[in-house]
């Protein structure tokens, strides 16, 4: 109820300061928020256009042509891409996919068993706990990289799948959300309920507490998958067999070849728009699963 | 009540202990990489050239084979960021047995202890390379820390068909080359000779080195850093002074526009090294046969001085269990002609050894130099007159100063002199900062 509330209010606060007084004029549209709604995604939208654009150009083309003047070589761009050493662009494709992946699954599982645990028990030191993960939310994951490659050499593990890999399981943010997502949405007397009818702990988790979580876990897993797919620094430093690299630095080995080799623009190009094609797709399919007010009805207060 | 009492233990102990996971699994063991000196050695070995593992494999299938020493390839991406990447993994003791390493970086992984001594193994291999190229893999002591590999003397590039519309001639002297900038620009106001870019500080050091700076000197215990000297001055002024009066353009090289302005032909000649032919083959496809090579101009009229801007060496790691089976490999790697063979038809590199400049894989010119069938004669002559170069211990904190100092002074055509100050400040600063000895 309260989202509909919401979403009732959303265009008068949307328009602009100056007409505050009396109720906005029916199909009138608000120039200048309208306006600066495009310019913005103008903004957002220029670079992927020049990209897809870019994409197109052979070799020939890329610096000579018009820079919003599509090309002819988009699928020789592809074919080269593909037959550069042996097709080692869609093996990184697959690693990145995944450390993405089973990443951010992980990552899921750790933060909804976690977010649940500190949203619904109380015992002693929870809100120390929390308080630490706050921290850690607050702690750029750039400047764990070094140390957690120390730490990753000690165990030898570095340059293996799982010193990428464990770094991500636990994500502060991921549990931060989790627990302020499964605090609204798993009502304490619902758990309670479940405990009445002699489901445990883990039962009440899986099939009561779990369900209702789903559209934050959505969230969650998304933002994780989003993350690592982007992640640069940890991979970088972890990671020298570029047979397990990323395509983050895949990608990046291809721009610094040394000086006396140029740098492969135009494989560099084609592989950044393909490596957005699977975000893309990700979000587009995982949207249907947000929808919040799926379970806001269970229980009446 | 006490079963749930005791679940909520466990649902709660489960967020915390699968949260510590991934600290929990770092510190299982704690064991070192088997030193066994004797019997087979596996070497791993860092390196950006394009087509190393194909160079590499003729190692493995041949002198390897016998020695039983096999060499793995694992690509890099070149640069700064690679020197952290090395010393990061030197912290942890986990460098590999072999890393590429440019010149200028070599002071750096010395101070920092990272490459070994391979004075002992590399007695032969001297005697194929020339004195100036040796010197800079000696840091000026006796020890030997890499094998040079390859080297990037610097000449001049320019647009000979357009020379010869606008009635230029080829400039001997900077003087002559203010000149033809001049010229060109009262015949063509559109056009400009050349751009000074500050977004590759190799160009300005070589530039400088051209000139005689010495940017730091070791004396006894201490560094002397001689950014700010009279030769590198006199550079910085020329420049500044061009930039300043419009005779040259002052846009960063190898952005799109500049990519633009050299395929069009509106730049006509580059101030760069012996790798400019495969740079301009993807900036200026469009150009191709068009361009011609000259020897650098000069300071005074009858000298015959280059710079260089570039170049790269085999280093094998103080990490490494196997040092004399890597030092082994870097000096056949850079000495063997079957080797460098391939690493100039593979990795497209000039090589640093003497003897490989004049082979066959140098009888043809490069295809975007069809035109110039000598230029590997000419290039391996200027080769010679490369000036001793010398490196210090943070060329990348210098560096940096170099492109934010001479970024905004190119951009807003003010005085070089003050940059150059900036960066000798700079560069002081962080060597005092590092616990360096710094003479004045």
């Amino acid at each position: 109820m309260s989202s509909l509330a919401v979403r009732k209010a959303a265009p008068a606060a949307g328009t602009t300061p100056g007409t505050a007084q009396g109720p906005p004029l029916r199909g009138r549209i608000a120039l200048v928020p309208t306006l600066t709604l495009l310019l913005g995604a103008l903004y957002c939208l220029l670079p992927v256009a020049w990209v897809v654009i870019a994409a197109t150009k052979s070799g020939r083309e890329l610096f000579s042509t018009f820079t919003f003047l599509p090309g002819t070589g988009f699928t020789q761009n592809i074919k080269d891409l593909s037959a550069y050493r042996d097709g080692i662009y869609w093996k990184w494709m697959g690693n990145s996919a995944l450390y993405a992946g089973l990443g951010a699954l992980l990552s899921t599982a750790v933060s909804a068993v976690s977010g649940y645990a500190l949203a619904i028990y109380r015992f002693r030191g929870r809100e120390t706990i929390f308080n630490v993960l706050m921290a850690g939310v607050l702690m750029p994951p750039v400047i764990l990289a070094i140390p957690q490659y120390l730490l990753m050499a000690k165990a030898d593990l570095t340059d293996s799948y799982a010193s990428v890999l464990l770094p991500l399981v636990l994500s502060p943010y991921g549990v931060y959300l989790a627990r302020i997502y499964a605090a609204a949405a798993v009502p304490g007397d619902v758990v309670e309920a479940g405990r009445m009818d002699g489901a445990g702990e883990w039962r009440i988790f899986t099939r009561v507490a779990l369900p209702m979580m789903v559209p934050g876990l959505v969230t969650v897993f998304l933002f994780q998958f989003v993350a690592v797919w982007n992640n640069f620094l940890l991979p970088y430093i972890m990671l020298s067999d570029d047979e397990k690299f990323p395509i983050t630095l895949g990608l990046f080995t291809l721009l610094e070849q040394g000086s006396n080799t140029p740098a492969l623009y135009t494989l560099v190009i084609t592989g950044a728009l393909l490596a957005i094609i699977p975000l893309v797709a990700l979000f587009l399919v995982i949207q249907r699963f947000w929808s919040l007010d799926l379970l806001s009805g269970a229980v009446k207060s | 009540m006490p079963i749930t009492k005791h679940n909520r233990l466990v649902a709660s102990t489960i967020a915390v202990v699968l949260g510590a996971t991934s600290l929990a699994a770092c510190g299982s063991s704690d064991d070192d990489k088997s030193a066994s000196q004797s019997g087979p050695a596996t070497l791993t070995f860092w390196t950006w050239a394009p087509g190393m593992d194909k160079v590499v494999d003729l190692w493995n299938k041949g002198p390897g084979k016998q020695q039983q020493i096999t060499v793995e390839v694992k690509k890099q991406a070149s640069g700064d960021t690679l020197i952290t990447k090395i010393l990061t993994a030197h912290k942890a003791k986990k460098a590999p047995d072999l890393v590429q390493a440019e010149y200028q970086a070599l002071p750096t992984l010395v101070s920092n202890d990272a490459l070994a001594d391979i004075a002992a193994e590399s007695k032969e291999a001297k005697t194929k390379f020339a004195d100036g190229v040796w010197q800079q893999t000696t840091l000026g002591t006796d020890a030997v820390y890499a094998i040079p590999q390859d080297i990037g003397p610097m000449m001049f590039y320019y647009r000979a068909d357009l020379f010869k519309k606008y009635g230029l001639t080829v400039p001997t002297t900077w003087e002559q080359f203010a000149e033809t900038a001049r010229a060109l620009k009262k015949k063509a106001p559109d056009k400009a000779l050349t751009t000074f870019s500050a977004n590759d500080s190799g160009q300005f050091a070589g530039l400088a080195q051209q000139a005689g700076a010495k940017w730091w000197t070791a004396s006894g215990d201490k560094w002397k850093v001689g950014i700010d000297d009279a030769a590198t001055r006199k550079v910085a002024d020329f420049w500044g002074g061009l930039v300043k009066e419009g005779a040259i353009d002052n846009q960063p090289m190898y952005q799109p526009a500049w990519n633009k302005a050299l395929n069009t032909g509106k730049e006509i000649a580059w101030v760069s090294a012996v790798w400019a032919p495969g740079t301009l083959t993807t900036a200026a496809p469009q150009t191709t046969g068009k361009w011609a090579m000259a020897p650098l101009p000069q300071w005074s009229a009858g000298e015959n001085v280059t710079g260089s801007w570039g170049g790269s060496s085999t280093a094998v790691t103080t990490d490494s269990p196997h040092k004399a089976a890597a030092a082994k490999f870097a000096a056949w790697l850079n000495t063997d002609p079957q080797a460098v063979a391939a690493l100039a038809k593979e990795s497209g590199i000039y090589p640093a050894s003497t003897s490989a400049q004049t082979s066959d894989a140098f009888a043809q010119p490069p295809a975007f130099f069809s035109n110039q069938p000598d230029f590997y004669t000419k290039a391996s002559e200027i080769a010679k007159t490369t000036a001793p170069s010398a490196w210090g211990p943070n060329v990348n904190v210098a560096y940096t100063s170099f492109n934010d100092a001479f970024g905004a002074a190119a951009k807003n055509k003010s005085d070089f002199g003050a940059a150059l100050k900036t960066m000798q400040d700079a560069t002081v600063a962080d060597l005092k900062k590092q616990g360096f000895g710094v003479a004045q």
